[in-house]
């Protein structure tokens, strides 16, 4: 009985020795001898690397702020002044009496070894991002020994955004502390990369006493320069296609009343305002669903200003057609109407509106190339529109009814089309894509009662850039624009750019009255 | 006696002409002689600033005179005049700067404040020559006359009509005035040209030197009004009137429509750059919102509502319509943009002839 006793000890000890439990383990850091608190760090990392708690354990002893129960060796970690909490239990201790506790101490080599744990830790994650995180955390605090750990990480990752930064990493200590080939190499690496650390180390290097290595820094820098160049051409492009979508958005309204119905309506720029002001309302209306805001506000902003628009062309417009100029006064006339009903309803003053989460911050491309989501919604917003229009008036009957009254209103009332009733909803839907574009403009400028005549001169350009009466032009002419007035932006000012467009305009309808893509045959004519 | 007889020529059948220029030239007279001679105790003394305002008003009625000569007569909408009355306005307000001399803030003898303020070492190219007042002058009627020259020369050669031709006269303006807003222009960006002494050794801030230029203002109106009366009259008038009706008839028979087109064009942004040049020594100060889109198309508003086609009436609606904002916008600020917006929908849909066409509408009825 007693030998059995015995053996069913030695076994249990024998079992623990070998697989003790974290708590076990971590106990053993009340040890006073740093060689001991290493080997525990080291065996911690080997077998618990994916308890959660060795992060928090390793944080807070890398701070100094971890703690051992003098009778237990229970590990705890200091919560706040007075307050520990216990890492086995989860348990707080407050108002606890400081002499029932110590701290555990460590030593600059020890903090290494920590420091380098907890790189690794994260760096074998399993969540991505945490991986990604903990990647760029160790090359903006990169150090010679990281190499080790890195190279170890770079075997088993497979994400590429990852590996990009391990190998960066890599790259830098090599290019900073190597010597001979192995840091000539790095050196001309370090010009594939774009972000501000290689850059810094090129930098660092510049001075340096060898030769070689001064030649290949300089050219490393070149190469940085020559992509970043390039890069900032693609942002460049960018702005472009986004200025080219507002104006597309802003444009695509107009090209419907203007180009399709002939009517000249100078309120148009108030309907997007009105779009604009729907979003605003609707934030208000709705603080809770900022979120949802934008998306709530497309609708509710097309059946506004759509109705506004048909209200609009019943009261006014159905009594001047075929007298465009006088259109142009009577519309003229509505929007000083509109933008003073808004100043009296709202402010004079620019209204803010939000922007919800996922319409803030950026796409990172790489280091010198990063692309705003709301710029990129707007862009894909504009695009979703146009085709939209493009389906229901190319493929839908309402479509075919509309192009038959624009083309020759008295056969198309012959053929049984209600001539009028077609007017007011063409109308309506050219007003309502107004509004659209209101709600996607409120994300990217101020919203005020000035906001429309902004864009009114601007959309005019586009469409009868295009040429009047054509969708793909008012597309074409929109992003022309937008990518001309962005590329001359730089060298002109943004003013100049602006009278440069416009005296460009000018002198293209001089050669090209009908627009890019004038309309042919009978039709086109006046 | 000669002289007189060729204008009671031109003002022959003109009886609207007649009434509105002499009612004009009564008021101009009673309003400088109460400013002038009655004492200020006097319940019948005139306000200087009256005599300011009624003189930007007829500055105006210049402009609005020189639109319907372009669009009541020969069937442009230029939604861009006010860039040939701002010009004509700049123009004539270098002149000005170039007297203020050394008493500016800065006082350099050389340089108008702006540009000291701007770190300019020098005087730019183009504003040479302003110093003098003939020559001044001479700018005032010659820039507007090549703007509207090469404008027109690009624009009636290749046949732009209509709406199209509307919209880039509006961009023009539009242009211009983002142009002018700019610093590095010269011009004294978004603040313009201001603090004016005097004008040809006269003090701008005299009495008489205000009824002067309210007296010659006036006589600048009826010459212009004479000048547009004698072309419509003549046969160049009536080529002009048959373009506006119908463009192509006219070029089949072989005249050169473009030429006509681009003479009254000229002739017109001449008119209204004097305009300009005698409104900015009245309301002392010229900056690029005249260049604004919203004060061409409100000029447009002036001759819609007067009646397009008649000369006089532009005169009445400017007058009007100028009166109306002064009151407005000191009384009931609020409103005046409802009213300028109902008054552009009221007219176009219901009055296509403006109040000419309504008065002689209900003379019509009483007949």
């Amino acid at each position: 009985m007693n030998i059995l006793k015995i053996i069913l000890l030695n076994l249990l000890i024998f079992s623990f020795s070998y697989s003790s439990t974290f708590e076990e383990l971590s106990s053993k850091l009340s040890d006073n001898s740093f060689k001991v608190k290493e080997d525990v760090v080291s065996e911690l990392i080997v077998n618990y690397k994916d308890e959660q708690r060795l992060e928090i354990l390793l944080q807070n002893m890398l701070l100094g702020n971890l703690y051992f129960q003098n009778q237990s060796n229970e590990i705890l970690f200091l919560e706040k002044e007075n307050s520990f909490k216990s890492l086995f239990t989860n348990e707080s201790i407050t108002n606890a009496n400081e002499n029932d506790f110590s701290k555990i101490k460590i030593n600059n080599k020890l903090r290494s070894v920590i420091k380098a744990s907890l790189a690794k830790i994260n760096l074998f994650a399993n969540d991505e991002n945490k991986r990604l995180k903990a990647a760029k955390n160790i090359l903006e605090n990169l150090e010679e020994q990281d190499k080790k750990i890195l190279e170890e990480a770079l075997k088993t990752e497979k994400t590429s955004s990852v590996k990009d930064i391990l190998l960066e990493s890599i790259t830098n200590i090599n290019a900073k502390f190597s010597t001979g080939d192995e840091q000539l190499i790095a050196i001309s690496k370090l010009g594939s990369f774009l972000s501000a650390k290689s850059l810094e180390t090129l930098n660092g290097l510049k001075d340096s006493s060898d030769e070689k290595v001064k030649v290949a820094v300089k050219k490393a820098l070149n190469e940085i320069e020559f992509s970043k160049s390039i890069y900032s051409l693609i942002e460049t492009a960018f702005f472009g296609l986004s200025q080219g979508s507002v104006l597309l958005l802003a444009a695509i309204g107009l090209a419907i009343t203007f180009g399709v119905m002939k009517v000249i309506n100078m309120a148009h720029g108030e309907l997007i305002m009105i779009g604009a002001y729907t979003t605003y309302t609707i934030q208000q209306l709705m603080p809770n669903l900022i979120e949802y805001s934008v998306i709530i506000a497309i609708p509710a902003a097309f059946i506004i200003s759509g109705l506004v628009g048909i209200a609009i062309e019943r009261l006014v417009i159905r009594h001047l057609y075929g007298r465009p100029l006088e259109t142009l006064l009577a519309t003229f006339g509505i929007s000083l109407i509109l933008q003073q009903v808004v100043r009296t309803i709202f402010s004079p003053l620019n209204q803010e509106v939000k922007t919800p989460s996922w319409m803030s911050g950026a796409l990172e491309i790489n280091g010198a190339l990063s692309l705003t989501y709301n710029r990129l919604y707007v862009v894909i917003f504009a695009f979703v529109v146009f085709f939209a229009i493009l389906y229901v008036m190319k493929k839908t009957s309402l479509g075919l009814k509309v192009r038959a009254v624009s083309q020759n209103r008295p056969i198309a009332r012959a053929m049984g089309i209600q001539s009028s009733k077609i007017d007011a909803i063409t109308f309506g839907i050219g007003s309502g894509i107004a509004g659209v574009a209101g709600v996607a403009l409120s994300q990217l400028t101020n919203v005020g009662p000035n906001l429309g005549q902004a864009y009114i001169v601007d959309s005019f350009m586009v469409v009868v850039f295009g040429g009047v009466g054509n969708l793909w032009g008012t597309l074409i002419a929109s992003f022309t624009l937008g990518e001309i007035n962005k590329f001359i932006e730089p060298l002109a000012g943004a003013i100049l750019a602006k009278v440069i467009i416009l005296v460009f305009i000018i002198l293209f309808i001089q050669k090209r009255p009908r627009g890019l893509f004038p309309q042919k045959g009978r039709d086109a004519q006046d | 006696m000669e002289r007189k007889s060729i204008i009671l020529r031109i003002l022959e059948n003109d009886k609207g002409g007649k009434i509105v220029l002499s009612s004009l030239a009564v008021v101009v007279f009673v309003v400088a002689f109460c400013n002038l001679f009655i004492p200020e105790s006097s319940i019948f003394h005139i306000s200087t600033f009256t005599v300011t305002i009624l003189g930007k008003y007829l500055a105006f009625a210049l402009l609005a005179l020189a639109l319907d000569l372009v669009w009541g007569y020969l069937g442009i909408l230029s939604l861009g005049h006010g860039a040939f009355f701002a010009l004509g306005g700049y123009a004539f307000a270098m002149y000005l700067m170039r007297q203020i001399g050394n008493r500016g803030v800065y006082g350099n003898a050389e340089l108008p404040d702006f540009m000291v303020f701007m770190n300019l070492k020098e005087l730019p190219w183009f504003w040479l020559g302003f110093d003098n007042p003939l020559f001044a002058i001479l700018m005032v009627m010659m820039v507007p006359a090549i703007l509207a020259f090469v404008f027109g020369w690009f624009a009636f050669r290749s046949r732009v009509t209509g709406v199209y031709l509307s919209i880039i006269t509006q961009a023009l303006t539009y242009a211009l005035m983002l142009a002018f807003f700019r610093n590095d222009m010269g011009f004294g960006g978004n603040n313009g040209l201001t603090d004016f002494k005097d004008i040809l050794g006269f003090d701008l801030s005299a009495d008489t030197t205000r009824v002067a230029l309210l007296i010659i203002t006036f006589f600048a109106l009826v010459f212009g009004y004479l000048v547009c009366r004698f072309i419509i009259n003549s046969k160049l008038g009536r080529v002009v009137i048959s373009i506006r009706d119908a463009e192509s008839r006219v070029r089949f028979l072989g005249y050169k429509v473009e030429q006509y087109k681009l003479f009254i064009f000229v002739v017109s942004a001449v008119l209204a750059g004097i305009a300009g040049a005698l409104y900015v020594p009245q309301v002392a100060i010229i900056n690029p919102n005249i260049f604004s889109p919203l004060f061409s198309i409100e000029l447009v508003i002036w001759v819609a509502i007067g009646g397009r086609g008649t000369l006089y009436g532009a005169i009445i609606g400017a007058i009007v319509v100028s009166l109306a904002s002064t009151y407005f916008t000191s009384a009931l600020p609020e409103v005046w943009l409802y009213a300028l917006g109902g008054l552009f929908v009221v007219v176009t849909l219901y009055l296509p002839m403006g109040i000419v066409g309504l008065i002689s509408k209900i003379k019509m009825k009483k007949a």
